[in-house]
């Protein structure tokens, strides 16, 4: 299955398959009004199926969500169709408004303008907890 | 400018040099009695409380400072939507220290990124309550004459019980800490407090029965059923009555047992127990009025 490379842009490789749906939806990729490609399940030597999202225009993306969802993903960034840069992607130590916490007794329930920041507690297991209340976030 | 938030948020070397003003506080009051002369201490309390607002506010009465008293959230501009954000900036302007209580867990965190003064957190919700444990710490040492090496036994509702949450925080830091945790089933400790116990490999055992786990202990830390954590009234109903301590379930205790509870108590401690020299509770709500000063003297950077 071919799709066309792209001229400038991004693209989020090596996500683990089956995961390329929800960081589509988790980057608001639908809200752009370039072309992005997400392929899934392509073969990959190193991990037998991965998926792959090719955004055709230079965006800033999240890499704290991107980190949560699949910290084993990597970003190319290509620029006059050349790769420029290659970065890594890492369990952030910090989520802010990527998690919602589901305790009723926290204060986010209350002020909805705070933001809701999680914070990594035992990265071992990556457990996240809010940050005002401390309850664990649902895991990944 | 520091903040008192979590039981954390103060390293052990602090908690001893806690301990020691409030002891030294003890021994002599008057040279305490106008250290906070001048400066006035804001208690926000949008939930029901009658004794942590009281002795917040006898504590700064005793160090020569003046109170400005929020409570209920229906006789302040929270009733009106104000943010916690907005009230702690705005009691920052009139005031130099805040203690707030607060129904929603989080709350005083809140208060203490916007505020411009320090904040000591009273009780959020069922999360935690660090002044509670430092009444604990002091009675704990001043009845034992320790803080390590002690079997501890925490008796009731573990799951909502915040006093229990934000002790066993503090006691997992010192050496040789064995614990008890006996509760109802529907009670047990949360799996995240009691990660903080496994991760540190504290011995502890998990009990309904009371009386069994009874001679092995140091300290007998009792907490009640609170109504309020209860989403559902027959839950409550059922649960209260789990643990009940009377004169007859102390046969097998040790004799220096020390027998501790947060109050208020509703029936979980017979009233006959009052008189026992083992009964400390009443000592701790002395204790946690002397460690309130300590506290707010450290905050306000006046020793």
């Amino acid at each position: 299955m071919n799709i066309d490379s792209i001229q400038t842009g991004i693209v989020i490789d090596h996500i683990t398959a089956g995961k390329g749906m929800e960081i589509y939806n988790l980057l608001h990729l639908d809200k752009l009004d370039c072309s992005v490609a997400l392929l899934l399940n392509a073969s990959s030597n190193k991990m037998g199926c991965k998926d792959i999202i090719k955004i055709n225009q230079d965006i800033d993306i999240d890499m704290n969500a991107l980190g949560y969802v699949d910290p084993g993903a990597t970003i190319v960034i290509i620029r006059n169709s050349k790769v420029v840069e290659k970065r890594t992607v890492s369990l952030p130590e910090k989520l802010t408004n990527v998690l919602k916490c589901k305790n009723p007794r926290c204060i986010t329930t209350t002020e909805q303008e705070l933001p809701h920041v999680f914070l990594l507690t035992e990265p071992s297991k990556r457990v996240y907890r809010c940050m005002y209340c401390e309850t664990k976030a649902n895991s990944k | 400018m520091r903040s008192l938030i979590s039981i954390l948020d103060l390293s052990v070397e602090e908690l001893d040099e806690l301990i020691g003003v409030a002891n030294d506080i003890i021994d002599n009051p008057a040279k305490y009695s106008e250290i906070c002369r001048g400066k006035k201490l804001a208690t926000l309390f949008f939930e029901p409380s009658t004794r942590t607002r009281l002795s917040f506010e006898a504590a700064m009465y005793e160090l020569g400072g003046n109170v400005l008293s929020v409570t209920g959230a229906g006789s302040s501009s929270a009733a009106k939507g104000e943010s916690v954000a907005d009230t702690a900036k705005t009691v920052s302007c009139y005031a130099d220290i805040i203690a707030m209580r607060h129904s929603k867990e989080g709350a005083p965190l809140v208060a203490s990124m916007n505020a411009t003064i320090p904040v000591i957190n009273a009780g959020d919700g069922g999360h935690n309550h660090p002044t509670q444990t430092l009444a604990d710490l002091l009675t704990i040492r001043r009845e034992k004459g320790r803080l390590d090496n002690l079997t501890i036994g925490l008796c009731g509702d573990l799951k909502f019980g915040r006093t229990v949450h934000s002790l066993i925080e503090a006691m997992a830091r010192y050496t040789g800490v064995k614990f008890v945790l006996i509760s109802p089933e529907e009670l047990k400790l949360p799996s995240y407090v009691k990660s903080i116990i496994k991760e540190k490999n504290i011995p502890y055992v998990q009990t309904t029965d009371l009386e069994a786990a009874m001679p092995d202990l140091d300290i007998l830390y009792m907490t009640r059923v609170q109504r309020e954590r209860f989403f559902n009234e027959e839950d409550y109903l059922r649960l209260k009555d789990s643990y009940i301590l009377t004169p007859d379930k102390l046969n097998n205790a040790k004799a220096d047992l020390c027998i501790m509870h947060p109050l208020p108590r509703v029936n979980e401690i017979s009233v006959a127990i009052d008189n026992d020299p083992r009964a400390a509770y009443f000592k701790q709500v002395l204790n946690g009025k002397y460690m309130r000063m300590a506290l707010i003297c450290k905050l306000l950077e006046v020793l």
